[in-house]
Parts: C-alpha cells; sequence; structure tokens
C-alpha cells in the first residue's frame, strides 16, 4: 500500500481493506503516535466538508505530521483559473500525501495519475468516498465482532446515496444479506443490486422502515432530500417513511447498531441517541483511526 | 449490370484501404476519425450511395496506399458499426472483414456526465468498453456509463 493513491474502495483488495481494519484497531487503543513527525499532509478542499477535513487533520494531527491546505476553492489559486494539473502539481512539491475533496467526480483519478504524491479521496463528487467506507466496515466489525453473515439493512436515499453504493459493494465481498428500505422513487440503482446478485448474495426490499427493525444486526440510515424529488408533493407523501424514533425499535435485536454517515437532520429523532443502539458518533470517532491507519500505510511507516 | 460496376467502383484501387457500408451520415465522422485531413495520397469519398443493406444510402471512402492499423482503424465500430473493412494490394482483396468493438476508448467520445471532471478541464476522456452487444462505455474518471443513444463524438 505504500505509496499508493486510494481513489476507490476498489483500489485496495480485500486483504489490504482488512489490514486496515485492523491497523485502525491498533492506533484506537493508542491514538497518540508521533510515527508521522516531520511529514507534512496536504488537505485540499475544492469544495466545504467540515466533517471529513476535520477528522483527516485529526488523525494527521495525532500521529505527528503537520496540515497545510484550503478548506474552499475560493480561497485558492483555483479561483484564477488554474487547471487542476497544475495545482496537484504544485502542492506535491510542498507535501508528502495529498487529501482531496472535489465537486467532480472522476477528479481524484485524474490528480493521482498526473501527481508526484500518492492521492487519497475524501469524496469525488456524487462518486467515491473511500475513507467512509472503510470507517463503516470497521464500525460494523467492531459491533458486531465480524463482517461475515450479518443482515444489513439501509434506509432512505438509496438512488444517490454515494456512502450506500461503496458500502453495498465492500459488504458483498463478505456473506452479507441485504435489506433496502427507501421511498419508491429512491431505490437503490440496478447496477448496484446486479453486484449483489453477482456475488450470489440476497437482497429484500421494503417501503416500511418498521418491517425491518427486528430482522438486522446493522441499521444504515441515510437522509431523505427534499432536492432529490421534481415534485414536491411525492416528497411530502414518503418523507416520514424513513424516519427513525425510538417507539419503532422495540422488538430490534441486542447487539443492532444504528449507523448515520451524518449530518443527521429528522431521519434519526434525538430520543433515539441515549438507546445502547445508537453509534453514529462512536461511528463518526472511528473515521479518525481508520483515516490514521490509511494515511500511515500509504505513508509507509506502518 | 449493376453488380459488375458496383465491383468496379471496389476495385478501382490498386493498392489501399476501402471503408464500405457506412451509413450516409456518418461519413464525416469517419473521416474526422481516421484523420484523412492529413493524409496525402488519393481519396475517394461517395456518399449517398444507393444501398441494399442502408435503406437511407451508405458512404465509402476509398484511401489510395494506406493500411491502418487494428487499434486505429476499430474505433469505425463505434461510429459506423455496419461498415466493413477491405484491403486491397495489386488490385486484390486481401482481407474483408467488420469491425471490431475495441476493449478501451480513447478520446473521441465525451463522457455523457456533464459533472465529470473530464467536462471541465483539459483532460483527454478513456473507457473501457463494459457491453460490446448494447454499447455502454465506463469512464475511467467518473465511473459512470455512457450508452449508446447518449453517445456524442468529439
Amino acid at each position: 500500500m505504500k505509496n499508493k493513491s486510494l481513489v476507490s474502495i476498489s483500489d485496495f483488495t480485500k486483504e489490504e481493506q482488512l489490514r486496515i481494519l485492523d491497523l485502525a484497531e491498533s492506533f484506537e487503543k493508542q491514538p497518540r503516535q508521533k510515527i508521522l513527525d516531520g511529514y507534512v499532509v496536504a488537505t485540499l478542499f475544492f469544495e466545504p466538508s467540515t466533517r471529513t477535513r476535520l477528522s483527516f487533520e485529526s488523525a494527521t494531527s495525532r500521529l505527528g505530521a503537520k496540515v497545510i491546505g484550503f478548506s474552499d476553492a475560493s480561497s485558492s489559486s483555483v479561483i484564477k483559473g488554474e487547471t487542476l494539473k497544475d495545482t496537484i502539481l504544485m502542492v506535491g512539491g510542498y507535501a508528502d500525501v495529498i487529501v482531496m475533496r472535489h465537486p467532480r467526480e472522476g477528479a481524484a483519478r485524474y490528480a493521482s495519475e498526473v501527481s508526484k504524491v500518492p492521492i487519497i479521496n475524501a469524496g469525488d463528487g456524487a462518486n467515491q468516498h473511500p475513507s467512509q467506507c472503510l470507517l463503516d466496515l470497521y464500525s460494523i466489525r467492531k459491533t458486531q465482532g465480524t463482517l461475515d453473515n450479518l443482515n444489513v439493512a439501509f434506509v432512505g436515499d438509496l438512488k444517490y446515496g454515494r456512502t450506500v453504493h461503496s458500502l453495498t459493494m465492500a459488504l458483498s465481498q463478505f456473506n452479507t444479506t441485504f435489506h433496502l428500505v427507501s421511498p419508491e422513487p429512491l431505490k437503490l440503482p440496478s447496477s448496484v443490486k446486479q453486484h449483489i446478485k453477482d456475488n450470489n448474495l440476497e437482497y429484500h426490499q421494503y417501503t416500511d422502515l418498521e418491517e425491518v427493525i427486528p430482522k438486522v444486526d446493522i441499521l444504515y440510515m441515510t437522509r431523505v432530500q427534499r432536492e432529490r424529488f421534481s415534485d414536491p408533493m411525492e416528497y411530502e407523501k414518503v418523507k416520514d417513511s424513513c424516519l427513525l424514533s425510538k417507539s419503532l425499535m422495540a422488538g430490534c435485536k441486542p447487539n443492532m447498531k444504528i449507523l448515520h454517515p451524518l449530518p443527521r437532520v429528522n431521519e434519526i429523532n434525538t430520543d433515539v441517541d441515549d438507546m445502547p443502539q445508537a453509534y453514529y458518533f462512536q461511528q463518526a470517532q472511528n473515521g479518525v483511526y481508520v483515516r490514521q491507519a490509511i494515511l500511515s500505510s500509504i505513508l509507509g511507516v506502518m | 449490370m449493376e453488380k459488375v460496376s458496383r465491383e468496379l467502383k471496389v476495385s478501382a484501387l490498386e493498392n489501399g484501404t476501402v471503408i464500405d457500408h457506412i451509413p450516409s451520415n456518418r461519413v464525416f465522422q469517419v473521416i474526422k476519425l481516421l484523420d484523412l485531413s492529413s493524409v496525402k495520397d488519393e481519396i475517394f469519398v461517395g456518399i449517398n450511395l444507393q444501398s441494399e443493406k442502408l435503406k437511407d444510402g451508405k458512404g465509402i471512402v476509398k484511401v489510395s496506399n494506406r493500411y491502418f492499423e487494428d487499434w486505429e482503424i476499430d474505433k469505425i465500430s463505434l461510429v459506423a458499426p455496419t461498415a466493413t473493412l477491405i484491403e486491397i494490394k495489386n488490385y486484390e482483396v486481401l482481407v474483408k472483414r467488420k469491425f471490431a468493438i475495441p476493449d478501451k476508448i480513447q478520446s473521441f467520445v465525451k463522457c455523457f456526465n456533464p459533472n465529470c471532471i473530464t467536462n471541465h478541464q483539459p483532460i483527454e476522456t478513456s473507457f473501457t468498453v463494459i457491453d460490446k452487444e448494447d454499447l455502454k462505455l465506463q469512464c475511467h474518471y467518473c465511473e459512470k456509463i455512457t450508452a449508446k443513444n447518449n453517445m456524442v463524438f468529439l
């Protein structure tokens, strides 16, 4: 994994992905390790994303490296019309690795091909977000003790949900049964469903969240956005069908955990937060350990 | 009578390449794809010729003294899948075949995703052909699919 870019989750083999999870576990036990002392990590966020950027910056700082970068394209040379290639080549002279978030799909793949230093994709448009996928896998493995033979439910916007697509592809490497809950217009795309079938795995589709609660080990919630509906009346009809509240949680399995890539709006009621099943904030924290694992692997120190 | 004159049209070339059965509306695209404007040898182009196979008329391009590599010529399969390739030496037909759809396509198709980086930066497009039957191209950068009916040539 040394010097290899991470653009899509499939850039890492299953073994490499598991190695990242194992490394993350050791970082969780001891997050402050000065193994990247003297290194420089550039965080180039061409579109803002406070959560992911802070997570990478925390991971970097805890390992003793320094952070440079920008959090918004308007505050960089991009606004002067500099090409992406020029920006990447320039920054590659200042840093040992570049963490990049860009609004256009394919930007990270292109950057990885022109850059002299490795690129870590922190999100390219609606395409990939591999560190999120890895932290989701880590959270699942940590809470369930395994990634094998699980029942996983994805709820909400399955059509546009980048995190849902990536995690489905990743979990298809393990013997997962998928439960898909969404309004009709936001069903999981057929290409992703085909991927599940190609791996000889099952998926079941529902429109009602309450039905899946007793069946699953993991309940992965996502936000249904009003903007995704061309007809506002359609949105009004379905907006409450994927909301989770404490009252729906009766009958859930004791080991069940609720995940959410955040930010959440109203799809998880705050009355769920104090339940033992609510795991979304720990999930976000796991992001730091997973990103420490990714950085240290790519820089070849672990 | 017609059969004889058709054969004459094809084998009038001593040495070179003929591309026959091009849909009439695609002839100029074929010329552009093969960069024929930079060729110095004689080129004959026929458009709107009567054809049994192509109801709306066919086009034909004959390039003297020029032969193309597979990778140069198989691009034609995207623009004119019905076309036939004929290579001639000393007035004899040496090769006559259909075009094979290549596994990878570089630079002459536009990515259908308006948000793909290739539509915003000076980057050559690059695709993997993931379905040859139904013509689906997967963009190397944004990973989205450009389908047959969405194909725009650059």
